[in-house]
């Protein structure tokens, strides 16, 4: 029940709790948020008491405080010492979150923010697509992940909270990520850089498996689609899905929407934002513009309920 | 005065609550769990469920649900028979959802509650 509850989690606990680190690649800057935020209140309350002094405090007192050496220890030497201790202090602590090429036998992700959803696909030692998908990514747990993050349109900033700190996604440009879990679980993740329109509805899951249940999502990833839901495969050709969608095995080979070769294994619907079921898929076919306003798939009203289910169950088999 | 004004403020506040006919307490917990349900299963994708997102409208709006007359058109709208329908849809646009009888009892006593506001969550 480990996912049915991480699930739960990912779409009605939002946003993800921040202050959680989920691996060695949070916990700096869960550290460093907590540092920052202690330190902040000290000197707020120090600088409040002083303001008190000021106003109300005995004429010995605010003579003191309003004296040169208040001024060169409280205004200078001070924040000069702390800061600079700070600095040095902060930036050995985030040192490591540097990401550079990757490590040996290290798991390679490419992860495309899309207005307004993610590209995801899965490289072999040698940076070549090995599995496409979409909103979604199956990791190891204890082993970090180097994600290579792009954009195709606008900048999008991708940040799953628990795993690491915010990464842009600048388009041009690959910037390196490294993630890591270290328990079995479902991370929500956010689109954190206004992205226009349905920005906030960009939402993202990682899924850390054990080593077990991560061989099973792989071996699963690469077997072929299963030929049921016939009725469905044949809707999804005449209606005019395949020009945006892929499905591999088949003609469908559309590349402007997500990937939906798998698309019945994912938890998500519409980028992090619905469950994924028989009545969520018919809802979203039908009127995805409701759902997420603005987004890039046009509904399908005009599709009669029973070929609407025919879809749906159609997708639902695409493990 | 200071009493007065807690008693104000004792008053706004208990104008938040649902403060309709006294529910039993098993029923107020099925209701909660109706809705954890109905937001865990995705109903808003869609009907309107005030207090669930999103309110999607391709199906029809489950608002005020308890003053309807009927299931669908179909059969008198009392929470056991709307319980059996949820398990069970036949016939109509709206698919069989992943729930247990459990989840379709505990969603139908949600949709049969008290007005829901929008201020529910």
């Amino acid at each position: 029940m480990r996912v049915e509850a991480g699930l739960t989690s990912v779409l009605s606990g939002w946003p993800p709790p921040v202050l959680d680190a989920g691996g060695p690649f949070a916990q700096p800057v869960v550290l460093l948020t907590w540092a920052l935020l202690i330190g902040g209140t000290i000197v707020l309350i120090v600088v409040l008491a002083a303001l008190a002094v000021a106003l109300w405090g005995k004429p010995s007192l605010r003579r003191r405080l309003g004296g040169d050496r208040a001024i060169w220890i409280g205004g200078v030497a001070f924040p000069g010492v702390v800061l600079t201790a700070l600095l040095i202090w902060g930036l050995r602590l985030t040192g490591d979150l540097q990401a550079t090429g990757p490590r040996a036998d290290e798991m390679r992700v490419r992860i495309t923010g899309e207005m307004w959803w993610w590209r995801v696909a899965y490289l072999d030692a040698a940076g070549r697509t090995v599995i496409r998908d979409a909103n979604e990514l199956h990791i190891p747990v204890g082993k970090s992940v180097l994600l290579e993050l792009a954009s195709a349109d606008v900048i999008h900033s991708f940040w799953v909270p628990n795993l690491a700190g915010k990464m842009d996604m600048i388009p041009g440009r690959t910037n390196l990520l490294r993630i890591q879990a270290d328990r079995p679980g479902t991370y929500g993740g956010q689109c954190a850089e206004y992205c226009g329109g349905p920005h906030a509805l960009m939402g993202f899951a990682v899924v850390a498996h054990t080593p077990e249940t991560f061989a099973r999502w792989q071996a699963g990833r690469r077997a072929p689609p299963p030929p049921e839901a016939q009725r469905g495969a044949e809707l999804f050709r005449t209606s005019g899905c395949a020009a945006c969608h892929t499905i591999a095995g088949t003609e469908a080979n559309g590349l402007a929407g997500p990937d939906l070769s798998h698309v019945g294994s994912r938890r998500t619907l519409g980028a992090g934002i619905l469950p994924n079921n028989r009545g969520t898929l018919m809802g979203w076919i039908a009127d995805s513009q409701t759902l997420k306003p603005g987004n890039r798939m046009p509904g399908y009203k005009q599709l009669a309920p029973e070929d609407l289910a025919a879809l749906a169950a159609y997708m639902e088999s695409l493990k | 005065m200071g009493v007065r004004i807690a008693l104000i403020a004792a008053l706004l506040l208990a104008g938040c609550e649902n403060v309709g006919l006294a529910p039993n307490p098993a029923g107020t917990e099925a209701v909660a769990r109706g809705r954890v349900a109905a937001e865990r299963l995705g109903c808003g994708a869609c009907h309107v469920i005030p207090g669930i997102w999103p309110a999607g409208t391709s199906g029809p709006s489950l608002a005020n649900f308890r003053n309807r007359a009927s299931i669908a058109g179909r059969q008198a709208n009392r929470p056991d028979r709307l319980a059996e329908f949820l398990l069970d849809p036949a016939g109509t646009a709206m698919p069989r959802q992943p729930m247990s009888a459990r989840d379709a009892a505990d969603i139908a006593a949600f949709l049969h509650s008290a007005p829901q506001s929008a201020h529910a969550r």
